[in-house]
């Protein structure tokens, strides 16, 4: 095996924070394609540029995704990495694993591919870096057999992600980790084989904690919320104050709504002022817990930059029970695919096809009636349609007002 | 030796075989949960049962050396169980109190680093680069490295008002919500591309490499079967070199990085927010990028600093104003920060109330 000089990525052993470069040479001991890819990434440290060429069309029978196909220019100088495909292994919901699943994950790997891995990469999925185009169909077998499939790329419904939810975590208002695997399983033709426009991501919530960032990258974002009051323990609150908690400071005047007050001895809430952002419930987790009717708000359309800039998601659904067999949720999926399928671009996702279409013409698309929870502020110009149907509506209900006597804005 | 016979369709391993029997018992019965200190939180189920986590950082690229090992100090102290989060770090999930300092020690033993819960800064949410990607204008992962190297107190021990999100991406496609982090890092091209004509129509689509240009900056270039860019108008964002590879973006001299801070993805006390760009352009300066780290720090410092208890980065921001961030940090205005792209209406001042 060749031996490469790396001075520069060298630099980056150093220092207590873990090194990827270690890692990269640990795999690269006894692997050949990872001790090229030690090569291939000091050249491009040194050169201050990437090789890597644009992805090629490489897969399994019968999928249309899971695997990205990745070239170097440089396959000459470094063979190993001529072929380093990735592969995605779906990860199981809320990234709980045993140890003989990773070690079996990790033994085939070795057999078969580089012996890198992201865990995980951006989207959730456990990625397994580099291999060749003539192993694929192997580790496919090899996986699959095993109780392993691959997850999303292209553009297909992308593998669905939850965050740790009722596994651990007394704040969920759903359970993500078994909506996670059921949308996951409904939905297996969707990531396996592309049939949108363009990517689709789903992302599921507990809480507004919102920790896998639902509401940042998410075509669909499911965050967990509830109707009902929030439970004061009023004892547990007097052990926050006596354990040095500046109370008024800290949580009252923190509440955006001002609806918390507290007099040094109780903590008072006003519930119907309320708007569940959880800063109170985070702080004081013992002394303040959400009761009553709970499920979820949908949100859609976020993305990254490109093309025309970030868009975080849009409420469409304010309040959806989250129950099995979450029938309520997979029709509204249903329906929101249909809707961007008639109306998208190559490579527009839905909250760039809402923008242009209009979000009246989506939210009719997927039979959702307006609410103010909807929006942060009503449109603020008066250009807008009047359909033969409102006109009517606006016309009628003023007859009813002349019968009756009295005004109904 | 024959391959086994492949299955399809069958999507991910049900999840209730990883959870450990205490989480079996107590799934969605969880009380209340403590962070004990950075790397050890304990959470506690409506049955009072106990289940501690102890946090380790990860560089995310791991060998199949690294996650054995994973595997190896679960076995010894969890039963075999633990999880990953999405930040990438590795979560040991300890049942019997009694394991829990044994394996504190032999985490610190073995050199795993634990930290990351609770305000502080916890691992980098990052993107390829150069390790993997094709449209990368910097190292993510070198990037993440010299940054944590600095930032490490922050992650281990050292307390802020709040927690500080961090992100890398190489480049503007920014997979894995960067845009929306309290400092995110995003690499940036400086230059318009060049075009290879010759090789425009056999690899790419017309109508697609038009569409592809947020700025529409891409005409049709009949003479030469291919396109050409307006200089005018080009933002350098790189999405038609996605689309077609006879485009060239990269430039080792002009490709950099670029600073936003302020955003964050949770909804508590304030909405979800976007970061705003503060510092424009960085060179690319591997293998330890100085300046960025330095960048990087002397904000976390000021937010430290200035920042009440439990507020974010951003929310700070916002209730001292735009102007009093960039005086109290000393960080040049430039143009780039005006933005001149689709939210300018949004973001400019419409009063004559601010401070100098």
């Amino acid at each position: 095996m060749k031996k490469y000089d790396t001075p520069l990525i060298d630099e980056l052993e150093k220092g207590p924070w873990p090194s990827f470069v270690t890692e990269m040479k640990k795999a690269a001991k006894n692997n050949e394609m990872a001790n090229d890819a030690v090569g291939h990434l000091e050249k491009c440290f040194k050169t201050k540029v990437g090789y890597w060429k644009h992805g090629g069309i490489v897969g399994v029978l019968g999928y249309g995704g899971g695997v990205i196909g990745r070239y170097s220019e440089l396959g000459d100088e470094f063979p190993g990495v001529a072929h380093f495909h990735t592969v995605r292994i779906n990860q199981p919901s809320g990234f709980f694993y045993s140890s003989a699943a990773l070690r079996e994950i990790c033994d085939i790997w070795d057999r078969y591919g580089s012996g890198l891995t992201n865990v995980h990469g951006s989207t959730g999925d456990l990625v397994l870096l580099g291999t060749k185009t003539d192993a694929l169909e192997a580790i496919f077998a090899e996986y699959s057999s095993r109780g392993w499939d691959l997850g999303g790329s292209g553009s297909a419904l992308r593998t669905p992600s939850c965050c740790v939810g009722p596994g651990r975590c007394e704040w969920t208002n759903y359970d993500t980790l078994d909506l996670n695997y059921a949308l996951t399983q409904e939905f297996q033709d969707e990531i396996h084989r592309p049939m949108f426009a363009y990517k689709f991501k789903i992302k599921m919530s507990g809480c507004a904690c919102d920790c896998v960032a639902s509401i940042a990258r998410a075509d669909m974002s499911i965050i967990g919320t509830w109707k009902g009051k929030i439970e004061v323990n009023q004892d547990e609150v007097k052990n926050y104050a006596k354990n040095g908690m500046d109370i008024n400071a800290e949580i009252v005047n923190m509440c955006p709504t001002q609806c918390i007050s507290y007099d040094g001895k109780e903590l008072k809430i006003n519930n119907a002022e309320c708007s569940r952002c959880m800063h109170c419930i985070t702080r004081m987790t013992k002394a303040l817990k959400p009761t009553g009717e709970r499920g979820a708000t949908i949100c859609i359309g976020s993305k990254a930059p490109i093309v025309v800039g970030s868009l975080l998601s849009w409420v469409i659904v304010p309040f959806i029970k989250v129950e099995p067999p979450y029938t309520e949720v997979k029709d509204l999926i249903r329906k929101i695919w249909e809707w961007w399928d008639e109306n998208a671009k190559p490579r527009e996702r839905i909250g760039e096809v809402i923008e242009m279409k209009g979000m009246r013409s989506f939210l009719e698309g997927i039979g959702q009636t307006p609410i103010p929870q909807q929006i942060k502020e009503p449109r603020k110009d008066p250009f807008m349609f009047y359909t033969e149907d409102d006109m009517a509506a606006f016309k009628a209900k003023e007859v009813e007002e002349k019968k009756s006597g009295k005004y109904k804005f | 030796m024959a391959l086994p016979q492949r299955k399809t369709d069958i999507g991910p391993p049900h999840y209730k075989q990883f959870l450990p029997p205490v989480i079996q018992k107590n799934y969605g019965k969880w009380k209340y949960h403590e962070v004990i200190n950075p790397g050890l939180m304990v959470h506690v189920g409506e049955s009072g049962d106990k289940l501690w986590t102890v946090r380790v950082a990860s560089p995310r690229i791991l060998s199949t050396a690294t996650i054995r090992e994973h595997c190896d100090i679960a076995e010894k102290y969890c039963g075999g169980f633990f999880r990953y989060t999405t930040r990438n770090n590795v979560e040991f999930l300890v049942s019997d109190e009694k394991q829990v300092e044994p394996l504190r020690k032999d985490l610190t033993a073995r050199g795993f680093k634990m930290g990351g819960i609770g305000s502080g800064i916890s691992n980098v949410v990052h993107t390829q680069g150069w390790v993997h990607c094709h449209s990368a204008c910097t190292d993510a992962s070198g990037l993440v490295k010299s940054m944590m190297d600095e930032l490490m107190p922050y992650f281990e021990s050292k307390r802020l008002p709040n927690k500080v999100r961090l992100a890398v991406a190489c480049c503007v496609n920014m997979c894995g919500a960067v845009h929306c982090s309290d400092i995110a890092v995003v690499a940036v091209h400086t230059k318009v591309p060049t075009i290879a004509h010759e090789n425009f129509k056999n690899m790419c689509e017309l109508p697609t490499v038009i569409g592809s240009c947020p700025t529409r900056a891409i005409s049709p270039d009949p003479a030469n079967k291919s396109v050409k860019i307006n200089a005018e108008k080009c933002m350098y964002c790189g999405n038609c070199f996605t689309v077609c590879p006879p485009i060239s973006i990269k430039d080792p001299e002009r490709d950099g990085i670029a600073i936003l801070v302020g955003g964050k993805v949770n909804s508590l006390r304030s909405n979800p927010k976007f970061s705003k760009l503060v510092i424009p352009y960085i060179s690319n300066e591997p293998p330890r990028w100085p300046k960025a780290v330095a960048a990087i720090k002397h904000i976390v410092e000021v937010y430290a600093k200035n920042a009440r208890k439990h507020e974010r980065v951003g929310e700070w921001i916002e209730r001292i104003g735009w102007e009093r961030f960039f005086s109290l940090t000393g960080i040049d205005f430039t143009f780039q920060c005006i933005d001149d792209f689709t939210f300018m209406r949004d973001t400019m001042r419409t009063s004559s109330t601010f401070k100098w």
